[in-house]
């Protein structure tokens, strides 16, 4: 085939794509910052990613509503992938604030952190970006690899290790069917590009055997990033092993990217088998609700509460997604959000409360944290009345929109289980706070030191967990306009 | 002022930010601020119990937009009519008085406490002034979260349990109301209907099948609430477990939410199912009262007792507000009050004893009369309220509860309630006798102080309203009945109007209600 590279470079685009160069810029800036300027310190590394961060944050705003595409149509900045891509800056930003305190204080604070942080929000951006499989892909395995790295990121601690090494495995191995899936997809239509996939598949009357098999490994393939029961297994062992910074990025950012990219497959791509995965979704759906809720609730470990509780929080997000209208897609959107203020939250005052050597994370370990440190336990009870669902915060409107989506699309079942895992989920957040309120310290809380920019952090999921649960309009009305461009 | 209930309903919320900087140490302070904020936010409330139009319409309404978002808006619409107007009276009334108990009985974090105690004000009026069903569902969740911190920080020694089954129970009941309360909206938009607001929704046609699924889970939550046999088994525990306040806040405004919530939105919303499930809820609520009050009778905790009364004295609210006529609902709106300012008071004397004696058994117990005469006096007083002996408050509710009951279609259920009027003579008697008279042989006893000038003060108000409301109830009935009626006139299906007059023609009213076939009704898909 002969190529015109001049028409080549005219449809590259870059500006497309310039929230990535930008954090990819900076990740490798910082690669020789760190070699170059002798500090035992590394905060100042932190500032510097934050600024990157919000640099590709505000380029990526700047694109609103001009839904710019890129090399050849294989990458756009719509949007939906703006919106993405904030919820992907402020998980990254939130980590990168809280990092600082923890590696220091576990010993292991060496300045690649941050690059590597960057470097899979970069594949984060490139997943909500990607109209192409093989974009998506790409962007899938560059978030990955890193997080592989960052999930074993303290080398002198075993359960690091394991959860970096089990990730690795777990996540190759996943990647595989991805992979596989998309391979039989381009086989039977021909194309990786989703709009021309969508164009073929909707001309097919029956859906091809093929087609269905390929969409379906793609499912399993998210659906591992994602933590969908039964893809979940991974989870608690990765989530307690990795570093805990990393562990509220992994519990946020991959998370939404693999939304990002499902949500864009199925509804651009396949919407014409929605009949067949629309049934599976909801079957996923209460399966990952009720079984992230119910191994929730016996969970001692913060860590592990946290990480199953996100596998019903993803559950939660699926409601939105089977209903698979503007109410269900905008809620997914609106909730990743607020799961990124709130989870990585939570999870900075578990960094607080932890001491050396990620010991003292234990719900017991919390107790008398209401008297002690008034301010952090109320804090943190927002966030946990948040994730339960509970009026006023971000997480009572966001599961309001997925179970209203749910209801509108006639799946009034799904709702109903819905509100029941919520229900039973404010079991073991109220746990936490039995532990915090009602339980005495049973020692002082003298090693809680906030340092500035863990404050940062707290003060900013504080403020985004609790200003859209009041006045929820305007977000509301970008994650619709967001999702515009999906449906 | 126009906004007179934006600003009751959020002046709780001021005085919690002025606690948060106030330290912790100076708890005269916080006591104070609370007290203060309490005492302003009844100043400003009696302004609109003046102001009150009587008539059935909504008043002091506000109505600004507030969340517009893909298909939903919700507005914040607030205002009260009848049969709000008196239970946000009796909160605001009760309030000062809740935290006055608490003067001395609250000696730990008393910041935090004063904190619940506003917020858990602000939650209760907005439940009570809510007219957007979204808006109603916010308040109704905020109210849960102070006070399962009060009962799980403040309370006995199984605190923490009885805190969890609160939540967990109210929790579970309010998820599928929010289910039913999506439902309904989707249902209203087809037919035009384009905020959250209840007026909209009152004139909304909806098909006898639906009616039955979305009564059904909108009588759950406020069954869990009210609590309705076989659902109060979590009432007893965070009665015994809450510290004073919370039992009285609890009983005298929190219970009444869930009656609220039949009277305002389960009955005039779905009328069809309401007419459906009234023998359901009927037979419920006399198990109710039987059977709380057996309980209630060989009860060894003072508190568990008077717990257990307010099953009973809720079941006759029940029966009362169902059988939707002018007496029967009129007599339960006003039960709901008596309740709240008797069964206030009860918890508050148990509050004085426990206080004094640290122990609620009755058998430690006997011959404090001699003791403590005032105590004993006021105890009387609120006993017999309790029991509705004539001239009391509770003689007026209860008797209009069991005519209006009479006279409907639960005649039969009123007989069988009726029964539980003496119940509760002989429980709440015999708990008097056994606490008060006899010999005062425990030395613990006979060294105890009668009540103090705070005390005093704390139960002079109720024991005034008392008396008020027994002798002379008009001025209270007068001012609900337009919204009583009103709620009647919609909660009452026509076919049965009609039937009644048809009866002694055809003889044959049992047949189920049909829809008006002029009306179209919105069918479920």
């Amino acid at each position: 085939m002969e190529i015109n590279v001049a028409q080549l470079f005219q449809t590259i685009n870059l500006a497309t794509i310039m929230p990535e160069i930008i954090l990819s810029v900076v990740g490798m800036a910082l690669l020789l910052v760190n070699v170059f300027v002798p500090s035992k310190s590394k905060g100042y590394l932190a500032w510097l990613s934050l600024a990157g961060l919000v640099a590709a944050g505000y380029t990526a705003a700047c694109g609103w509503g001009q839904n710019v595409d890129g090399f050849s149509g294989s990458v756009v900045l719509d949007n939906f992938a703006i919106f993405f891509k904030l919820i992907f800056v402020i998980a990254a930003g939130l980590a990168v604030l809280i990092s600082d305190q923890y590696m220091e204080r576990e010993g292991c604070n060496q300045g690649e952190l941050y690059p590597m942080v960057l470097f899979t929000t970069v594949g984060m951006m490139l997943m909500a970006s990607g109209t192409d499989m093989m974009t998506i892909f790409l962007g899938l395995e560059l978030m990955s690899i890193s997080l592989y790295v960052l999930a074993g990121f303290n080398r002198a601690n075993v359960k690091s290790n394991e959860s970096g090494l089990k990730y690795f495995l777990l996540g190759a191995f996943s990647t595989g069917f991805l992979l596989y899936g998309m391979a039989l997809v381009y086989g039977a239509t021909g194309y990786t590009r989703i709009a021309k996939i969508a164009a073929v598949a909707s001309q097919m009357g029956q859906p091809d055997i093929l087609l269905l098999i390929g969409a379906l490994l793609i499912l399993t393939g998210f659906a591992f990033k994602i933590a969908i029961v039964p893809f979940h297994m991974w989870t608690p062992d990765v989530y307690e092993g990795a570093p805990t910074p990393v562990t509220a990025l992994m519990s946020a950012g991959p998370k939404a990217a693999a939304f990002a990219a499902f949500l864009r497959m199925f509804l651009v791509a396949f919407p014409s088998m929605k009949a067949d995965w629309s049934d599976l979704l909801w079957i996923l759906a209460v399966l990952t609700m009720t079984v992230g809720n119910i191994t929730a609730l016996r969970q001692d470990n913060i860590k592990r509460m946290l990480a199953y509780s996100s596998i019903a929080h993803a559950g939660y997000a699926l409601v939105g997604f089977a209903a698979a209208n503007t109410t269900g897609t905008s809620g997914i959107l609106f909730y990743m959000l607020s799961y990124a203020f709130m989870n990585i939250g939570a999870f900075a005052i578990v960094v607080l409360v932890a001491k050396q050597g990620e010991t003292n994370g234990n719900v017991q370990d919390f107790a008398g944290l209401g008297h002690k440190r008034p301010a952090l336990a109320a804090i943190m009870t927002l966030f946990l009345f948040s994730l339960a669902g509970i009026p006023p915060t971000a997480g009572f409107i966001g599961k309001f929109y997925l179970f209203s989506g749910a209801v509108e699309a006639g799946y009034i079942w799904l709702a109903v289980i819905g509100v029941l895992n919520s229900a039973a989920s404010a079991y073991y957040y109220l746990r936490v706070m039995v532990y915090m309120y009602m339980k005495p310290a049973e020692e002082e809380f003298g090693w809680v030191s906030l340092t500035a920019p863990v404050s940062l952090a707290l003060l900013v999921s504080f403020l985004g967990t609790l200003i859209p649960g009041v006045v929820p309009s305007y977000l509301l009305q970008l994650a619709q306009a967001a999702v515009k461009v999906i449906s | 002022m126009s906004n007179i209930l934006s600003v009751m309903t959020f002046l709780p919320i001021l005085g919690v930010l002025l606690l948060l900087f106030i330290p912790k140490e100076s708890k005269g302070t916080l006591r104070g601020v609370a007290m203060l904020t309490t005492i302003a936010t009844f100043a400003v409330s009696l302004p609109i119990l003046t102001g009150f139009q009587t008539n059935a319409d909504f008043q002091f309404v506000e109505n600004v937009p507030w969340i517009a978002a893909g298909p939903f808006a919700m507005r914040y619409n607030i205002g009260i009519d009848g049969i709000s107007l008196w239970l946000v009276m009796l909160t605001t009334f009760i309030m000062p008085i809740a935290v006055l108990s608490t003067w001395t009985a609250v000696e730990e974090k008393v910041k935090e406490y004063m904190i619940c105690l506003l917020l858990l004000e602000t939650g209760m009026l907005g439940a009570f002034i809510s007219l957007d069903l979204f808006l109603f569902y916010i308040f109704w969740e905020v109210m849960l979260i102070p006070m399962y911190f009060m009962i799980g920080i403040w309370g006995g020694k199984n605190r923490i349990y009885a805190a969890l089954k609160f939540f967990i129970y109210t929790m579970v009941g309010s998820m599928l109301m929010l289910v039913a309360l999506i439902y309904l909206y989707f249902l209203g938009t087809k037919a035009g209907i384009t905020d959250f607001s209840l007026l909209h929704f009152f004139d909304l046609k909806i098909d006898p099948a639906t009616q039955t699924w979305l009564f059904l889970a909108f009588a759950f939550a406020f069954a869990i609430k009210v609590p309705m046999f076989p659902l109060h088994t979590w009432l007893p525990d965070a009665h015994t477990e809450a510290p004073t306040a919370g039992s009285v806040i609890l009983a005298a405004i929190l219970l009444k939410m869930g009656t609220y919530g039949y009277v305002r939105f389960a009955m005039p919303l779905f009328p069809e199912a309401t007419h459906r499930f009234t023998p359901l809820i009927a037979t419920l609520a006399v198990i109710g009262i039987i059977y709380a009050a057996l309980v209630a009778m060989v009860q060894e905790d003072v508190k568990k007792l008077v717990a257990y009364s307010s099953v009973a004295h809720l079941g006759f609210v029940m029966l009362g507000v169902f059988s939707l006529n002018e007496q029967g609902v009129t007599g339960g709106m006003l039960q709901m009050l008596n309740h709240g300012i008797s069964t206030g008071a009860l918890f508050l004397i148990v509050g004085f004893i426990y206080e004094r004696r640290h122990t609620r058994l009755i058998t430690d117990f006997g011959g404090l009369s001699k003791q403590m005469p005032i105590f004993a006096t006021i105890f009387m007083i609120v006993t017999l309220s309790s029991i509705g002996l004539p001239g009391t408050n509770g003689f007026v509710g209860e008797f209009l509860i069991l005519i209006g009951s009479f006279e409907s279609s639960l005649r039969w259920y009123a007989v069988i309630a009726s029964s539980g009027v003496i119940f509760a003579a002989v429980y709440m008697l015999w708990m008097f006798q056994r606490v008060m008279f006899g010999e005062l042989d425990n030395p613990k006893n006979q060294v105890l102080a009668d009540l103090n000038l705070r005390e005093i003060a704390i139960m002079v108000p109720l024991v005034v309203l008392i008396f008020v409301m027994g002798v002379y109830p008009n001025p209270f009935i007068e001012k609900m009945t337009p919204s009583v009626m009103k709620v009647i006139a919609k909660a009452r299906i026509e076919p049965v109007a009609t039937a009644k007059v048809v009866v002694p023609v055809v003889a044959q009213p049992e047949v189920a209600p049909v829809q008006p076939a002029a009306e179209q009704p919105v069918t479920a898909h």
